[in-house]
Formats: C-alpha cells, sequence, structure tokens
C-alpha cells in the first residue's frame, strides 16, 4: 500500500514542477536586449581607464609610476616630466587596453586619485592598435569620482606660487634655530 | 484524363504536401524549442534572426550544410552513413497513417497502427547501426541504452494501446477516431493514454527519457561521431518522432479531428500543437532518470498497469455485450 502511495505522490510532484515551469512563461524575463536596452553599470564599475583633472583644472597625474608598477599584466607605461612651477606631470601616458584586465590595481595604488576606472565597457574595435590609448584620449576635463581632492593643496610638496606649509591643515614650517635659547 | 488517373495523382500530391509539411514543421520545431525552453526559464531565446527569429532555421541549416561532413577514418562507413537515413525516415513513414482530416491522410491502412509498430521497431535500428559504426564507446554505449530502452518500452506501448483498439473494433486509424465521436478515448482509456505518452516520450528518446544521448555523461551519446547533414538527419528525425508521436496520441486518445465548431483542420492542429508543447515542457521541467530507475518504471509499473487495463476493458467491453457468447 505504501509503494502504491509513493507512486501517486511521486506523480504528482511530476505534474506539479511541470506547472511551476510552465508558470514561469507569465513571469518577467531577467534578460536585458543588450544593444537596444542599455546596461545601467554602477558606479563603481571597473571599466574604461580615465585620467582626471583637479579641482582646479590641473593635471592630477604626478607621474610617480606607482600605476605601473602596480599593473599586474603591465599595459601602462609612461614618462615623467617636470613643469616650469615645480609640478610633475607624464610626458607620455599610454594603456594597452587590449592587455588591460580592469583589475583596479592602478586606481588603487594612485596617490593623487589620477586615474580612474569608470562605467564605460564599451571598448571594442576592429584594429588592435587603436586599443592603445594615449593620454589625449585618456585625460578627462573633470575630477571624476573625487570632485573636491587636489592632491597640491594637501601634500607638503612646494611648488611655486605654493611654498612649504602653506596647504590645508599645514602650519608653516617651524624655524628649528630660532627655538634655540 | 480518368477518374482512377486523378485519383492517384490527387492521393500522390497529398503525401507529398504531407510529407514536405512534416518534415518543415519538424525542423521548425527545433526553433519553437528554443524559444518555449527560454519562454519557461525567463529568457527570450533566439528572436534575432528575423521577425522573432523565426528566420533562425534558414541561418542554421546554412551552417550546417557548409560544415565538414566528417566521417571517421576507423568507422564502418556504410552503416554510418545508413544510420541517420534509417532513423529519419522511419519514423516519416509512419506519418503516413496519421489521418488529419477526414480527407487528409496519406495511407488509409487497415493494419494502421501496427505499420507504426513494426516502423518504431525499425528505427532503432538506426539508432543502434548510429552507435555500432562510430566505434566509439560513448556512441556504443548510448546506442546500447537506446536499444534496451526502446525494446523494453515498445511491449507496453503495443498494449497500452490495445485498449483502444478493442474499444474501436479496428486497428484502422480513420475508424478508430470515427469511434471517438461521443467519447475521447483519453476518457475511458486514460491509463492507457498515460502509458502511451510515457513510451512516447522514451521511444523518440526525448528528456526525461533521453538516456540514449545524456549529454552530461555520454557525450551526444549514439551520434558522437555525426557532424554536419548527417547529425542534421539524426536531429529533424527526433522531431518528426514528437511530430508523429503527438499526432499518434491526438488520433487515439483524442478524437482526432472531433470537435465542436471549429474545422476539422483547426482542431487537428490545436490538439497536436498542445501534445508537442507539452513534450517540449516535459524537456524543460524533469530531470533525467537513472538508468535502473527507467528500468524498473517501464518493466514493474507501466507494463502491469497496460495489462490490468487491458484486462478491464476486455471484461468491460463482454459485460456491455451481455456476458460473452
Amino acid at each position: 500500500m505504501n509503494y502504491l502511495w509513493s507512486l501517486v505522490t511521486d506523480f504528482g510532484t511530476q505534474l506539479r514542477s511541470l506547472w511551476m515551469v510552465f508558470s514561469h512563461g507569465f513571469r518577467k524575463r531577467d534578460t536585458l536586449q543588450y544593444p537596444e536596452q542599455k546596461v545601467n553599470a554602477p558606479p563603481r564599475y571597473r571599466g574604461r581607464i580615465v585620467l582626471t583633472r583637479d579641482p582646479d583644472g590641473n593635471e592630477r597625474c604626478v607621474a610617480c609610476n606607482l600605476c605601473a608598477v602596480a599593473c599586474p599584466v603591465g599595459c601602462i607605461s609612461l614618462q615623467k616630466a617636470e613643469s616650469a612651477d615645480g609640478r610633475w606631470y607624464p610626458e607620455f601616458f599610454r594603456i594597452n587596453f587590449s592587455r588591460c584586465i580592469f583589475c583596479g590595481m592602478c586606481e588603487e595604488a594612485c596617490p593623487t586619485t589620477a586615474i580612474q576606472l569608470t562605467p564605460d565597457f564599451e571598448l571594442a574595435d576592429y584594429k588592435r592598435t587603436s586599443l592603445v590609448y594615449e593620454k589625449e584620449h585618456l585625460l578627462i576635463s573633470g575630477p571624476g569620482k573625487y570632485p573636491d581632492y587636489n592632491f597640491y593643496h594637501i601634500a607638503g610638496m612646494a611648488i611655486s606660487g605654493k611654498p612649504k606649509g602653506s596647504g590645508q591643515n599645514e602650519a608653516p614650517p617651524i624655524d628649528t634655530k630660532s627655538l634655540l635659547p | 484524363m480518368s477518374p482512377e488517373l486523378t485519383t492517384i495523382l490527387v492521393t500522390v500530391a497529398q503525401g507529398i504536401v504531407i510529407l514536405l509539411v512534416a518534415v518543415l514543421v519538424a525542423a521548425y520545431l527545433s526553433w519553437v524549442e528554443r524559444r518555449l525552453l527560454a519562454w519557461w526559464q525567463d529568457r527570450y531565446g533566439p528572436n534575432r534572426v528575423g521577425p522573432f527569429g523565426t528566420m533562425q532555421l534558414v541561418a542554421d541549416m546554412l551552417k550546417m550544410f557548409f560544415k565538414e561532413d566528417w566521417i571517421p577514418p576507423f568507422a564502418d562507413k556504410l552503416t554510418f552513413i545508413l544510420a541517420p537515413i534509417v532513423s529519419m525516415s522511419a519514423f516519416m513513414l509512419a506519418f503516413a497513417i496519421i489521418p488529419i482530416t477526414p480527407n487528409w491522410f496519406v495511407a488509409d491502412l487497415n493494419i494502421g497502427i501496427l505499420y507504426f509498430f513494426m516502423l518504431a521497431g525499425l528505427a532503432v535500428y538506426g539508432v543502434l547501426f548510429a552507435g555500432w559504426s562510430s566505434v566509439s564507446k560513448y556512441a556504443l554505449l548510448g546506442s546500447l541504452r537506446s536499444t534496451a530502452q526502446s525494446v523494453s518500452y515498445e511491449v507496453f506501448m503495443g498494449l497500452s494501446i490495445m485498449g483502444v483498439v478493442a474499444q474501436a473494433g479496428s486497428f484502422n486509424m480513420i475508424e478508430i477516431v470515427n469511434a471517438q465521436q461521443n467519447i475521447w478515448f483519453i476518457i475511458p482509456q486514460f491509463f492507457g493514454f498515460i502509458t502511451f505518452f510515457a513510451s512516447g516520450v522514451a521511444v523518440t528518446h526525448r528528456s526525461p527519457f533521453d538516456l540514449p544521448e545524456s549529454e552530461a555523461e555520454l557525450g551526444a551519446g549514439y551520434h558522437t561521431e555525426y557532424s554536419g547533414m548527417k547529425w542534421g538527419m539524426f536531429f529533424v528525425g527526433e522531431y518528426v518522432g514528437i511530430l508523429l508521436v503527438s499526432g499518434l496520441l491526438v488520433t487515439l486518445f483524442l478524437g482526432g479531428w472531433h470537435g465542436p465548431l471549429l474545422p476539422p483542420f483547426v482542431w487537428f492542429m490545436l490538439k497536436i500543437s498542445f501534445f508537442i508543447m507539452l513534450f517540449i515542457l516535459l524537456r524543460a521541467a524533469l530531470p533525467r532518470p537513472r538508468y535502473d530507475q527507467l528500468m524498473s518504471v517501464g518493466w514493474k509499473i507501466c507494463l502491469p498497469l497496460t495489462l490490468i487495463n487491458l484486462l478491464l476493458t476486455g471484461a468491460i467491453i463482454l459485460w456491455q455485450q451481455g456476458g460473452g457468447a
């Protein structure tokens, strides 16, 4: 009798799963029809890499090379140069996006929040060489994710027009010799 | 033109039309199945080629025709080529007995349903040849499974519709349909319907009885070594099988073309579409059983059920006739 009953219940569970699967026909579909419907990637999505500017409109990058060192696939290359006012800047800045794995290590390594990853992922191209982005392609006109951050206003580094100790939360350097009795 | 010649020509034309439509519909089922599966899995399925993806079949056919049709050097060439032909043509030939409307059928055979069993038996050879000639262990295992499955399920497949035959008093499909004018056989022959449906799924190697080609464990089962259009013929053969079994279920248990208001052709199409949908829903919903479970369901549940069903049907028929002679 138990055997017969289990036959009935087993048959019932099969019918139940048939019904459950069928009922999925009346639910919302999960597919996003991509090229027509655009994907709304979250703000912290790791896509195309950009170089940002500080609130004053100057390049944030100080050509410290930390991003190139942090990059696990070695797709970043740059050359340091120095402007007349003493600021460092990259003479060229090159990212090979056919190598880049979008890990975000460069963004984590950057001391000046210059290099940032953006939610744009549509980088496909017909030529490999056009995936090598130069500074003119990377540099954007805004501050990116950190609108108020300005490295030279915070760091103690002296440049022309900003002597040592005139940054935010900084006191002018003390002439230690004046403290002598 | 003499009236005999006209009759012959009309019959031949009907046969060709039914054959072509059957093959076309079977090929189109590949797209229908993918769309339906996607629909039940909250996806869209192929919807890019043509309106709603209806031209997907053309794209697939083009791809398949241009694929390399490779025969393994170690294969038994003659049987290797023969296998997909047998597999596809057996079910296609069986389509001849299904009456679509009172006037549209290929052959009005007086042995009707027995002809289908003969061809279902022959269809096993397609799979058997494929597995044997491939000289590959997965293909052989797949065809072994398929043979054992088909043989054990055909035993009670025949028995499951003997109740219908006994009630209709004929093997002829048209007479079976006409016998259902008042009540469809699905009601008095409910257990016959259930078992015939199960064995129909098993004979066409459809999921959940697709152990001969279970892709998780056997590569692609008996057609592992096939490519190009030969593989395509196995594929179309499977869909022709679905169409055939759905058609048989409609004619034997759901009253064929009978139905109120709508014309016979529409009723037949509605019923057959329902069963095709059910076949695909089974694939979408049910997991594949273990091989011993498959066998024990066949021999220990379905076979006794059909025998009891046949016994009761016979008893009731005798009782209605006034207690035997």
